[in-house]
C-alpha cells in the first residue's frame, strides 16, 4: 500500500481519487492480468471464427484478399456433394455406435470395477490407456492390425483358410473398422466418468435396497443408473460433440478412402478445403460444423440439463 | 453362498480379462513387431520374436530426426502449458476477485470457446498464422492452442479461486499487498492442485495434437512427433517393423507419464471435461 500511495500523488486530479490505495491496485490488476487472455482469445479464436463466416461467401485460394464473392454457392456445392452426405452419414454412425455400443459397454465395465480394490485399479488403468494415446498413434497401430498382408485380421482370415482381406480398402467394411478403433479408443473415457459417479452414490441406498431383497440387477437398474443419470447425460454429450470432431484417427487408417467412403465432417473440411486451398469452401464447411455444434449444445441444454438436476 | 460368490467373481474377472486383451493386444503386437522381421510379422503378429532384433529400435534411437520431433513436441507442449496457466490463471483471478463493470459479460465471452470444435476455425486460423509470419514456428502451435484452451482453464481456475478463504486477501491487504502482488505471491502458490490438473490436461492435449501442427507446420525441422510419425510411416510403407518400432518409442513416454501422473491425468481428463 505504501508503494502504491507513493505513486498516486503523481495524479492529483480529484477524479483519480478512486484509483488510490486498493482502487489503484484494483485497476492495475484488471489492466495487467486480464488483457493477455482477452487478446489471445479474441485473436486466435473469435476472430478466425467470424472470418470463417465471412470467407464462406467467397471463392478464394487464400492469397491476397478474398475478392470473388459467390454468395451461397459454396453452401450449395456442399449440400449437393455426395461425399459430404457420406461424411454426415458417417458422423451419425459414430454417434449411434457411441450411444448404443460404446456407452453401454463402458457402463457395464464401470459397474464391474467401480469399487476401490487393487485388481479393479489395475483394470481401470488398462482400460484408460487407449484414451491417453494420441489418436494418430492409435490409428497407426490399428492400421497395422487391419493390414491385409501383415495384420492380425489377416492372420485370423488365414486361420479360417480365407483369402487375406483388406478391410480398410473395402468400401463396405472400412468404416466398421474405423468405428472399432473409435470404441477401443474412447470407451475408457466414458467408463471413468461413470466410475467417478458410481463412487459418489451413497452406500446406504444400495444397502437399503439389499435389505429390501433387491437383486443385483435390480439395484443397478433402479438405484445406481438413476443416481448417475447426470454423468450419463454428460458422457453422451461428449460422445456427440466428439463425433463431430473425429479427424486424427481417420488419417492414418483410411485417409478418407476407399473412394471417399470414410470421411467425417472434419476430414472432409481438410481434404476438400485446405489441401486444395479452397479457403472459402472449407470455411463454409467450418460454418456448418459450427452450427451443428451450437445446435447440439443448445438442444442438449434444453432437453436434459434442465430436467435432470440444475 | 461363498461358492456362488466365488464363481460370480471368477466370471467377472474373466470378462475383464477378455476386454483387457482387446485393449492391450494391438499395443503388444505393435511393441513386439518392432523386434521382428517383416516376414515374421506376416507369419504371426502376436508371437514373441524368434530372435529379438533390436536394430530397428536402435536405428530410430540413433536418428537425430526422432529426437528433434520429440524435442519440438516437448517445447511446444511446455510452452502451451506455461502460457495457459499464467494467462488463464491471471484472467480467472480477476474474474474471481474483482467486481467491475462488464466482468460477467467478459467472463461469458471467454467461455465461448467451450461451445465449438477447434476445426471450425482452422482455415482462417491458418491464414492468420501465415499472415503474421508464424508458419513453421513453435508459436504457430502454442498461441492458438493456448487460446483454445483458455476457456476451460479459466472456468476451472475461477471456481477454485472463489473457494480460497476471503480472509487471506483481507489480511494481505492490511499488510499492504495489492491485487497483482497477491495473485503472484498468495493465489498461485495456494493453487497447485488445480494448476497441476489443468497443466496435465493441457499438456496431454498439446502432446497429442495433430490437426493444428499438420496445418501450420510444413518444414520437417519444425515437425512435432505425430507429424514425424506419419512422415516416417510414409517413408517405410512396406516395412511395418520400422513403423511399429517408431510408434512404440513415441507412445512409451506417454504411457510412463500416464502411470506416473495418473491421479492428475484421470482427474484432469474426466473431471475437467465434465465440468467443461
Amino acid at each position: 500500500m505504501q508503494m502504491l500511495d507513493a505513486r498516486s500523488p503523481a495524479s492529483p486530479r480529484p477524479a483519480r481519487r478512486i484509483w488510490r490505495g486498493a482502487g489503484s491496485s484494483r485497476f492495475a490488476a484488471i489492466a495487467i492480468l486480464l488483457p493477455p487472455a482477452l487478446i489471445l482469445f479474441s485473436l486466435f479464436v473469435i476472430l478466425p471464427l467470424t472470418e470463417s463466416g465471412y470467407y464462406a461467401f467467397f471463392d478464394w485460394n487464400g492469397y491476397g484478399t478474398p475478392q470473388d464473392y459467390v454468395g451461397l454457392r459454396n453452401f450449395e456445392q456442399i449440400a449437393g456433394h455426395s461425399v459430404f452426405h457420406t461424411a454426415i452419414g458417417n458422423t451419425t454412425k459414430i454417434v449411434a455406435i457411441s450411444l448404443f455400443i460404446q456407452m453401454p459397454l463402458a457402463l457395464f465395465l464401470a459397474l464391474l470395477i467401480y469399487r476401490k480394490t487393487p485388481t479393479n485399479a489395475v483394470f481401470r488403468l488398462i482400460f484408460f490407456v487407449p484414451y491417453i494415446l494420441a489418436e494418430v498413434a492409435a490409428g497407426l497401430i490399428w492400421s497395422f492390425v487391419f493390414d491385409g498382408n501383415y495384420g492380425v485380421t489377416a492372420a485370423i482370415a488365414r486361420s479360417f483358410g480365407q483369402e487375406s482381406f483388406f478391410i480398410l480398402a473395402d468400401r463396405d467394411w472400412a468404416f466398421v473398422a474405423v468405428m472399432t478403433v473409435i470404441v477401443w479408443k474412447y470407451f475408457g473415457f466414458h467408463m471413468m466418468i461413470y466410475i467417478a459417479a458410481l463412487q459418489g452414490v451413497p452406500e446406504d441406498l444400495i444397502e437399503a435396497a439389499k435389505i429390501e431383497g433387491a437383486k443385483r440387477s435390480q439395484i443397478v437398474r433402479y438405484v445406481q443408473i438413476p443416481q448417475i443419470r447426470p454423468a450419463i447425460i454428460v458422457s453422451a454429450f461428449f460422445a456427440i460433440i466428439g463425433a463431430l470432431q473425429v479427424f486424427d484417427v481417420i488419417i492414418p487408417l483410411t485417409n478418407g478412402g476407399p473412394s471417399n467412403q470414410t470421411h467425417t465432417i472434419v476430414t472432409y473440411l481438410y481434404s476438400f478445403g485446405l489441401t486444395r486451398l479452397k479457403i472459402g469452401f472449407g470455411s463454409a464447411v467450418g460454418v456448418l460444423l459450427f452450427f451443428a455444434a451450437i445446435l447440439v449444445a443448445v438442444f442438449y441444454q434444453r432437453i436434459f440439463m434442465k430436467g435432470s438436476r440444475a | 453362498m461363498s461358492r456362488s460368490h466365488f464363481w460370480r467373481n471368477f466370471a467377472r474377472v474373466a470378462v475383464l480379462c477378455v476386454v483387457a486383451s482387446f485393449v492391450l493386444a494391438p499395443m503388444l503386437a505393435t511393441a513386439l513387431g518392432g523386434f521382428k522381421s517383416n516376414a515374421e510379422i506376416r507369419m504371426n503378429a502376436f508371437a514373441l520374436p524368434q530372435d529379438w532384433d533390436v536394430s530397428f529400435y536402435g536405428a530410430i534411437l540413433a536418428d537425430p530426426a526422432f529426437w528433434r520431433y520429440l524435442g519440438n513436441s516437448l517445447l511446444i507442449s511446455t510452452g502451451t502449458v506455461a502460457l495457459t496457466l499464467l494467462v488463464g490463471a491471471a484472467a480467472a483471478y480477476v474474474f474471481a476477485q474483482i467486481r467491475f463493470f462488464g466482468s460477467r459479460m467478459l467472463f461469458s465471452y471467454m467461455l465461448l470457446g467451450l461451445m465449438f470444435p477447434f476445426a471450425t476455425a482452422i482455415l482462417p486460423l491458418f491464414i492468420k498464422v501465415r499472415d503474421i509470419g508464424l508458419l513453421d514456428t513453435y508459436w504457430a502451435v502454442i498461441l492458438p492452442q493456448t487460446a483454445f484452451g483458455l476457456s476451460l482453464a479459466i472456468l476451472l481456475f475461477r471456481t477454485f479461486f472463489e473457494q480460497l478463504p476471503k480472509e487471506l486477501f483481507e489480511a494481505a491487504r492490511i499488510d499492504g499487498c495489492g491485487y497483482v502482488r497477491f495473485f503472484f505471491r498468495i493465489t498461485l502458490p495456494l493453487s497447485t492442485p488445480i494448476l497441476a490438473t489443468v497443466g496435465v490436461f493441457v499438456f496431454v492435449q498439446s502432446w497429442n495434437n495433430f490437426l493444428l501442427p499438420l496445418v501450420v507446420l510444413n518444414s520437417r525441422e519444425a515437425f512435432t512427433w505425430p507429424l514425424g510419425m506419419m512422415q516416417f510411416r510414409g517413408e517405410y510403407v512396406t516395412e511395418w517393423n520400422r513403423t511399429l518400432a517408431f510408434v512404440t518409442l513415441t507412445i512409451l513416454p506417454a504411457i510412463v507419464f500416464f502411470l506416473a501422473a495418473q491421479k492428475y491425468i484421470v482427474a484432469g481428463l474426466t473431471g475437467g471435461a465434465v465440468k467443461g
